[in-house]
């Protein structure tokens, strides 16, 4: 079964829905990019994937052990987080908040977790640095580390290269490339098109109308339009 | 020094100075979260409700009985301050102000009108700026005051992971299966029970400057989240401590003396944070 399953999905508020019906499927090792303007209901399907909306129509399914909230969420940082006084051992830390179940603090096993993820994104020097104090591109890497903290399967990250410089953005997108190549299984939003047709294995498009499929699927799907890059 | 002593002899000034640090205390806690939640508002608006509610209860010569009265009129305000924070027709910080002054309005009105006491003005001003209430402590107040400081502590220490999470990225925390709305109403309604007994401390007008300053003064010095609670506290509870006993000693108001110290410490801070140049 796919890890995500999404049937006649209808994204919206509750004054009304956006756009048509979504029908796709994410599987254990996709790495797919939904793509489309601004104001497309990328963000939405999002937060309805997370569970912080509810779908307007149709449903989404979670399949191959997947539970919605072991989904590891880089989301776009806010105003509030840009000078929080928080350790990037505290910040990594908190990605294991759905683990902690009925206890009240953080176990060892916690503890380590975030070490390990920590050492894999080499951001073990940082740890006890304050989170503002950092470049936005080690702001991003500590968000990512606390993604990894929460998930074993799935990644979900919300336009992760947003106010990077170019060099930044290049190493970014071979961090979250290197990651899924180690089996992790990537949902990415993005206005790059270019990045998405590079790294991606599956797009989904908000363009004019939605289309899902692998990326070759996609190449064929954009020349039949005649559209260019 | 002398008259110090001389005056610690007395229960009343005992009392005033347990329930003093104890409330610098909670509030400086809460302060951390509230300041972080961009929410320091919600609590000088909760301040202005509870003088209403204070007024109403004077009106209606409830003076053993306020609390009960005075306590749920302010968690109920806190309640809806924040449930309807999301979707409204009027905005966040508008309505906040829009309650808070319509408070403090009805609340002077209905004092003015109906108090059964000679000396309105009196009155009036004590309940903005705290001038005697915390003299005249019964044991009571005092053993209230007490339990529901060490109920605060607790929740602060043994949710402190929720409490984090919750503060440092709500939409995360919520993505991971934690019923945020709760811990919010939780946080809110506890600032509620805080600012209460604040105004025997402080006064209405002033209890921001105890949820606020501490918290902003340890923001300067702190670089983790737990370095900065630890410090709110403690640069909280010095400064009431040394402002009550400022107060006994000169015979100034307790409230605007305890804020007074707050601020001279966060200026300091904040110019030698400025000289060292660097944040963090």
């Amino acid at each position: 079964m796919s890890l995500i399953t999404c049937r006649n999905l209808i994204l919206g508020y509750e004054d009304g829905p956006i756009g048509s019906e979504l029908n796709f499927t994410v599987n254990k090792g996709d790495y797919l990019c939904i793509i489309g303007e601004n104001g497309s209901g990328k963000t939405t399907l999002m937060k309805t994937l997370l569970g912080l909306l509810k779908p307007y129509g149709g449903e989404v399914l979670f399949g191959d052990g997947l539970k919605q909230e072991k989904i590891g969420y880089l989301p776009q940082q806010t105003l509030v987080q840009k000078d929080f006084p928080a350790s990037v051992r505290e910040v990594v830390l908190s990605g294991r908040i759905s683990h902690l179940g009925k206890h009240f603090f953080y176990q060892k096993k916690d503890r380590e977790e975030a070490e390990r993820q920590m050492a894999r994104l080499q951001i073990k020097n940082l740890e006890n640095h304050s989170y503002r104090s950092l470049s936005g591109g080690q702001q991003q890497r500590v968000l990512l580390a606390r993604a990894l903290c929460a998930t074993d399967d799935l990644l979900v990250l919300d336009e992760p290269v947003t106010g990077l410089d170019a060099n930044i953005t290049k190493i970014m997108y071979e961090t979250i490339r290197q990651l899924h190549k180690e089996g992790m299984t990537i949902i990415m939003i993005s206005h790059d098109i270019h990045a998405a047709l590079k790294y991606a294995t599956h797009i989904l498009s908000f363009e004019d109308t939605h289309f899902f499929g692998t990326k070759d699927q996609y190449l064929q799907y954009r020349q039949k339009k005649g559209g260019s890059f | 020094m002398g008259i110090l002593f001389e005056y610690l002899q007395y229960p009343f000034v005992r009392y005033a100075l347990i329930v003093g640090t104890l409330i610098a205390l909670c509030s400086s806690l809460l302060g951390v979260l509230l300041v972080l939640k961009r929410y320091s508002y919600i609590g000088d608006g909760l301040s202005h409700v509870a003088f209403g509610a204070m007024a109403i209860a004077a009106v209606l010569h409830m003076t053993s009985a306020k609390m009960l009265l005075i306590l749920p009129i302010t968690v109920l305000a806190a309640v809806l301050l924040l449930k309807t924070s999301s979707s409204s027709k009027v905005q966040g910080d508008a309505r906040i102000a829009m309650v808070s002054v319509s408070s403090l309005a009805i609340g002077y009105l209905l004092m003015n009108r109906f108090s059964a006491s000679a000396n309105v003005s009196a009155d009036v001003c004590s309940t903005l700026f705290g001038s005697t209430s915390i003299l005249t402590l019964t044991a009571g107040e005092v053993w209230l005051c007490v339990i529901l400081s060490v109920l605060v502590v607790m929740m602060y220490v043994l949710l402190y992971p929720r409490i984090f999470a919750v503060t440092f990225d709500e939409d995360f925390a919520r993505a991971s299966g934690m019923n945020t709305g709760f811990y919010n109403l939780l946080i809110a309604a506890v600032t509620a029970v805080i600012i209460v007994l604040a105004m025997n401390l402080v006064g209405s007008l002033l209890i921001s400057a105890l949820v606020i300053f501490p918290a902003i003064t340890a923001m300067q010095i702190g670089r983790d989240f737990r370095s900065v609670s630890v410090y709110a506290a403690v640069i909280s509870v010095c400064c009431a401590l040394a402002g009550m006993l400022v107060a006994i000693v000169s015979g100034t108001p307790v409230g605007s003396t305890i804020v007074a110290c707050d601020l001279a410490v966060f200026v300091i801070v904040y110019v030698l944070s400025l000289l060292k140049g660097r944040r963090g």
